[in-house]
Order: C-alpha cells, then structure tokens, then sequence
C-alpha cells in the first residue's frame, strides 16, 4: 500500500485535526475530508499528520502551537494551501508542490480559512509524484458548492503542453530563476521577459480578502460548542474573549484585527470591495499575458530561509497572485510557475526539467 | 397637537421546506433537543453550505405574490455577530442583492383599501434556540431551528394604524399560505414580526425618531406593543418625560410595556460580505416561467369566482378560500361531480367535522378532491344513501379507496330493485302490528320505529324520503 501524509488542515474520523492551533487542540472530526475519502478507495494508506502553522497562514508552519514543524518526509503530502506556506516550504527545501486551479479539488472537510482561494494540494519530491497523487484527488464534490463539472475538473491534467513561458519582472534577481530559465530554454521552451505591473497589486487585494475570510470563518471558534474554553470567565462576553485570547496566536489575531477591519460598514467600500475589484484586474492582467504564453514564472519567495523579523504579508507578494486568480501553481527547482486554468497537468510536465526528472 | 404613528414592518417566515437550507436535516418544527442536527447546521469545521433549491423557488414564490420585481442574479452574504445559538457566528442571509425588491401588498381596513409597498424580500437561515436551566443555572443550546429556510418580508414605512398592521400581516398570511410558502403559524414561530415605529405631528414629512421592537409573535401582542409604544413616543414628545433615541426594545406583553435592549452607538457592525462558497445563483426564463406558472390565484379572485360562477353563497365561499388545500379539493371535487353546492357542502360539514375531530386545521387537508367528487356523484345518482356515504367518507381518511368499489364490497350499494325493498318493507310491516295500530291512531313516532327497522333490514341501502313513503304507502294497503 501507497503511504500518504496529510497537513493538519484536513479532517479525518480516525486522527485528531488541530489545524496548528490551541483552539482546536485534540479535535477529533465526525465526519472524513473528501480527500480523504479519494485516497482510501484508490489504496493510499493515511500514514499521519503533518503540522502546520496555526490555520496554516503564516511563512512556513512557524506559528504551530506547539511548535512542531514540517520535517521533509519520505511520501508526498496532501496540503491545504490557504496563504502560500506549502509552496514557500518546497521551494526552501527543494520539494515540489502543485496549488491546483481553484474548483478542481473539493475543499469539503478542511478547515476553512480563506475559501475564495485557498486549494488542496500535493508535495512530494518529484513532479511526477505530485501528478500521480493529485490524478486522485481532482474530480466534482457536491459537497463543495465551488467546484467545476465534473469533466472540467478532469481535462486539467490532459494533454496541453507548456511551450512559451513569461518571466514575470517582480525586481528580484536570484540564481534558481537564472537556472530554470537556462533549464527551460535547453529543453526547447521559449522564455521572455515581461513587466508585472498590476499584478503587483495582487498581493494587497489577497491580504484584504485573505484576512476577511480569516476574521469570518474563525468567529465559529467561539468556545461553546467544542474546542478551546477558557477555565475562567464571569459572563457570556468574558466566555468569547478570554477563551479566544488565550487559544489564538499573535498572527492570526492580527489576521482578525486587519479583517474586522476591511470588512466594517466604514471601510467596506474602501477596502473589501476594492480588493474584490482588484481581484478582476489581476485576472484580467493574466489573460492578457496568457494570450501569448501558457505559463507565468515569478519566484516563490524571497529568500531561502526565513527569520523573526520576516513578514509573512510582505513576503505573500510571490504567493498572492496564483492564491487570488485560483490559477495553478507549481513550485519546483526552487521557482514558482503560475499556468492557465486547467493546465495543471502541463505545468506539472515542464516542471519535471527543473527537477530533471528522468534524468 | 395631533400625531400620526408611522410603521414598517419586518415579518420573518418559515418556508414549508422539507430540509433546511443549507444542509440535508429535517426543517420540521419540534422534535427531542438536537435531533434534527449535523455537523453543517451546528458550525462544525469543514462543511461547507449547499443551496437547497426549493428554498429559492419559495423565495420567488412570495415575491410574486407580492408583485415584486424578481433579481435575477441573486446572492447570499454573511452577516457576522456573536450569540451561541449562532454556531458559526455568522448568519447567511441576503445583503447585496435580494431574490425580490419592489413589490406592493393591498390590504382592506375600516377606511378602505390601501397600498403598501414592500420594499424587499430576502432569504435566510433561521438561528437556534437557548434554553435556560434554572435548576442548574446553565444555559443549553437547542440548534433543532438552525439553519431553517426563512424570508424576511421588510416593507416601506407605509402602516399608520394597529390595524392596518393586523390587516396587513393577515393579508401577508393568506396570500403565502395560498402559495403554500410557509403555514405562517405565530403561535409555532413560523411567522414572526418585528415592529419599527415612530410619531410626528399630523401632516409632517419628516420622520420621527425610531424604535424597534423585535421578534413580536401573536396579532394581539402587537396591537398592544403598537399602543403602547405610541402614547410613549407621545409623551415624550408633549411632555418631554424622556429623551427619545433611535434604539431596539423588547416587548413585555406580561407587563404591558417595552423595555429598551440597545441603541445605535451599541449596536454591533454586522460585516456584511458575499459568501465566497456559494455561487451567485442566476434565475433564467425557464426557471422564472416554471414559478410563474405554479402561482395560485388570489384568494378574492377566486372567492367572486365561487360566487359568480358557481353560485357558491358568499358564506360558503369565505369559508372555502380561507384555505388553499381546501379551494384545491373543493375545485377537483366539483371538477369530478359537476356540483358546486354539493362539493362546498361537503366539505364544509363533513370533511371539516372530521379535520376536528382529528385535531388537523384545514390546510392540513390531504383528500383527494377527485375522489371526494365521485363520492359526491354516487350519492346525487342514488346510488349510494347519504349516511353510507358517510361512512365511505371516513374511510377515504383511513386509507386509499376507490369510493364506488369500496361501496360495492361493503354492500352499500343501494339496490335499484324496488320490488326487493318493498318486499322487505311488507315482511316488517306486517310482523309489527303494534306499531302500525300505533301509527293509524295517529302516533308519528311509531312509523319511526318501523323505518329503522326496514333501514336497518336494507343496511341503509336506500332513499329515507323514497323509503318513508314507501312505509306509508304499504302500511295504508293493508
């Protein structure tokens, strides 16, 4: 029996899921993710859990409540790609991963975070394993009201073929871009320049939409019905805020603070809803680029380790424009490429040069 | 001064939905505590919410029947506050662009018929329920309503009266109860109120100062909560006891006074936002002709019709068209026998005898019109007496029979051989020689006795009025 691991976003009956947090430390699901469900019944034998930073938003799992981190293990991992960390830990730790196009794998039993873009994903260390594991994940969930039909979500791994490539100019010089471009062009594949402009913004819209979604969906952990209580309060309202206060980390309440924000009746025009317009452009900036090139190549962060002193909402600029489009992204040879919709197959292909797969 | 009260009223309905709204559970009202949960409808992690379909055809439903303009493009929003019957602490419901805007209700009053505009029509998810333990001092969540389809009806502030108010919700409560949205059951909590009220001198265009006062759920309530809050608003005004300020109150119909709750500067910031997970739901042609074409005609339209073309007396047509399930079976009944007074009659004695009897309320009618109707047409063809047919009515509540064959099994069948009865007749008569010395002596009760001895003799299979006679008639031969 093929072994799996799954991150701890992703809820299963037989094994507690705590998303990283104190809040939902020792969880125990009723109920399976339908990932889980596909893994089972095409053989995968669940081996565990990996950690994740708490409700998986922060740089690379360093928010873990308990302070475990992701260790590279032996068998691929299905990850909930909910702000870019499973795609900034392949490319720091030569891994690769795939952030499927948004729709194509049901988000039916994960912890939601931020449901307009977060997807479920596949590391492993070839990209031939991440194909053949997301072969099993892709396909039409009723359960998740988001999803494409079922033949759609299936086309994205057939046959289309990566042959012009954009190296999308965010300012950032860095060897492994170098290398893949060299890589790439040795295989035959045309590579060329092209300016970011509005895509830059990408990352501004994401951290909105991103900490909005955060701030809603983790208002359900409130302290009443399961999870974190705290031992002490007086009243309802002391119930809510010390329970809240003591099980969440700094950064996701930061996340709630920058959401609750966006999302007042003050702000809501300004911030919310203009992140949402944003959203369009960068689509549209996209399609524009896609009209001559099949995929978008951009570094997947900043550096090759990350301090204290690193933020992750700064750093979501390499992140945010797949998250924020849903298009698919691959991380590999230690380079992020952002294809079209439903080109997930493909961009797993031409990945397989800058890992040199087969050779 | 003269002042003059201006309402608008927000009433929250249950849809008649098998399941809620997002998720499969039961939308039944009662039940053990938590019996009709599942891990989307209490906020676990990881489910996410699937429309149920019905829900949007209810939706479009009540904004037809009250003239409003359907959108057709229609979203869901999340509207974010902390209550434990709030398991996921934000509530699903329609912000940006609701299924039905725009719309007019006319209500009748002693002042005429008037107006009122409707300013929109929303659906969203009930909340549950807190109970608290005295005993031990804590308090239970009960999320049995969770997640239970509603519509928010929000009208203009057109009311100005106790009652217009009691007219218009018992014009909204017919009119959906025909369209068979919801049962509009107050005393249930499917149909619930909330009253926004303010006074300004008579004449004046400018509003008042406005109080809300929430979750009213019996007519009298109301009309009360109206009064009082009236004649407060009032005296403030006149003698300034006290300072008016725009906030919600609580109705304490025990204390025959409102209590204030929370103003504008407490009130929270609900965070509307479009639900990311579910798509905006767009109401082509087909779908909108589809409703279209289910509407029922208004209740007065087809009370004139009873009257005007069926010859129903306007008695009988009221008590018909209080009732959907009622006029359907009445229309399929008629359709079948061809007799409308008949049809009417029966049900309004009979068939709502039963209904009594049953504890049932007449929407809760589940007969079969068409073979009510046949019921009806073997007995005006003599083929069945009336006091069978009776019988044969009970047993149509029982189960499914074919009235005709059931009849002919139960010997009901009233024999068209009048040699046969007046044989039996003659039998009876002559072995009764007490009776018929009573009768000739001029004692009506003894033909009594004889006629129930011959009708129990027949099995009731026969006319009375054919059957009286034919006693005389015999007992005058001999």
């Amino acid at each position: 029996m093929k072994k799996i691991l799954l991150d701890d976003m992703i809820l299963t009956k037989e094994l507690p899921t705590s998303a990283g947090s104190k809040m939902l430390d020792g969880y125990m699901s009723p109920f399976n993710a339908a990932v889980v469900e596909r893994l089972t019944e095409a053989g995968y034998e669940i081996a565990g859990k990996a950690p994740v930073g708490e409700f998986a938003i922060d740089l690379s799992g360093e928010t873990n409540f308990e302070g475990k981190t992701v260790s590279s293990e032996d068998c691929a991992t299905v990850m909930l790609d909910v702000n870019g960390s499973p795609r900034r830990i392949a490319a720091q730790n030569g891994l690769v991963y795939i952030k499927p196009t948004y729709g194509i794998v049901s988000r039916f039993g994960t912890v939601a975070v931020a449901c307009s873009g977060e997807c479920v994903g596949v590391m492993a260390k070839s990209a031939s394993e991440c194909k053949e594991v997301l072969s099993v994940l892709v396909g039409n969930d009723e359960r998740d009201g988001t999803m494409h039909a079922d033949g759609v979500c299936k086309s994205a791994l057939g046959i289309k073929k990566v042959k012009k490539v954009a190296l999308l100019d965010m300012g950032v010089k860095s060897a492994e871009l170098d290398l893949a471009r060299s890589e790439l062009e040795a295989n035959g594949i045309e590579v060329a320049s092209v300016d970011a402009g509005v895509i830059e913004s990408a990352n501004a819209a994401w951290n909105i939409l991103m900490c909005a979604e955060l701030c809603n969906n983790v208002s359900r952990f409130d302290g009443i019905k399961y999870g974190y209580r705290a031992k002490n309060y007086k009243n309802l309202d002391e119930l809510y805020t010390n329970s809240r206060t003591e099980a969440f980390g700094e950064l996701v309440k930061t996340a709630i603070l920058y959401g609750s924000d966006v999302l007042s009746s003050n702000n809501y025009m300004s911030k919310y809803d203009k992140a949402m317009r944003v959203r369009r452009v960068i689509v549209e900036a996209f399609t524009e680029i896609f009209k001559e090139y099949d995929a978008v190549m951009l570094p997947a962060c900043s550096k090759t380790s990350y301090t204290a002193s690193d933020d992750v909402f700064v750093e979501n600029k390499y992140t945010a424009p797949a998250s924020v489009t849903g298009l698919p992204a691959v991380v590999a040879g230690g380079v992020q490429l952002v294809g079209k919709a439903f080109s997930d197959g493909a961009l797993l292909d031409v990945s397989a040069i800058l890992t040199k797969e087969g050779k | 001064m003269r002042y003059e009260t201006v309402i608008g009223l927000e009433v929250h309905i249950e849809m008649a939905t098998q399941s809620k709204i997002f998720c499969s559970c039961s939308a039944k009202f009662g039940g053990e505590q938590n019996d009709h949960v599942c891990p989307a409808c209490c906020g676990m992690p990881g489910m996410l919410p699937v429309v149920n379909k019905k829900v949007v055809d209810l939706g479009m439903t009540a904004g037809m029947m009250l003239n409003c303009h359907i959108n057709r493009v229609t979203t869901f929003d999340k509207k974010s506050y902390y209550y434990p019957d709030l398991p996921c602490s934000y509530q699903t419901t329609q912000w940006f662009s609701p299924v039905a805007v725009n719309g007019t209700v006319t209500i009748e009053t002693s002042k005429g018929k008037k107006d009122i505009r409707i300013k929109q029509i929303h659906m969203e998810e009930d909340a549950g329920k807190l109970v608290h333990d005295e005993w031990t001092n804590t308090t239970l969540v009960d999320f049995n309503r969770t997640s239970v389809p509603l519509i928010e009806i929000v009208s203009q502030p057109d009311l100005s009266s106790a009652e217009e108010v009691v007219a218009y919700l018992e014009r909204l409560r017919s009119l959906l109860r025909f369209a068979k949205v919801s049962e509009c059951r107050m005393e249930q909590g499917s149909m619930r109120c909330d009253v926004n009220l303010s006074v300004r001198p008579e004449g004046s265009d400018k509003l008042g100062v406005r109080t809300e006062m929430k979750n009213m759920n019996s007519i009298s309530a109301i009309e009360r909560a109206i009064a009082y809050e009236t004649a407060r608003h009032i005296d403030a005004l006149e003698n300034g006891t006290e300072e008016l300020v725009q906030e919600t109150r609580r109705w304490d119909d025990i204390k025959g006074k409102s209590f204030a709750m929370r103003n504008k500067e407490t009130a929270g910031d609900y965070r509307y936002f479009p639900d990311p997970n579910v798509m905006p739901i767009v109401i082509d042609d087909e779908w909108f002709a589809k409703i279209k074409g289910t509407l029922p005609e208004f209740p007065e339209v087809k009370k004139a019709r009873y009257i005007g073309e069926l010859g129903l007396s306007d008695y009988d047509a009221t008590l018909l068209t209080e009732s959907r399930a009622l006029c359907d079976c009445f229309e399929s009944a008629y359709a079948e026998c061809g007799q409308a007074k008949e049809a009417a009659n029966w049900l309004l004695s009979d068939v709502l005898n039963i209904l009594n009897k049953k504890q049932m309320t007449p929407d809760q009618l589940t007969l079969d019109g068409k073979t009510l109707g046949k019921l009806i047409k073997l007995v005006t063809d003599g083929k069945v007496s009336r006091p069978n047919a009776k019988k044969i009515l009970a047993e149509m509540f029982e189960s499914e029979i074919d009235p005709a064959k059931y009849a002919e099994e139960q010997g009901y069948i009233v024999s068209s051989d009048t040699g046969a009865i007046e044989a039996t007749v003659r039998e009876i008569v002559i072995a009764d020689e007490r009776s018929v010395t009573d009768y000739k002596s001029g004692k009506e009760k003894a033909l009594m006795a004889i006629f129930g001895k011959c009708m129990k003799a027949l099995k009731g299979n026969c006319d009375p009025q054919t059957l009286r006679q034919m006693i005389i008639d015999v007992i005058n031969s001999i």
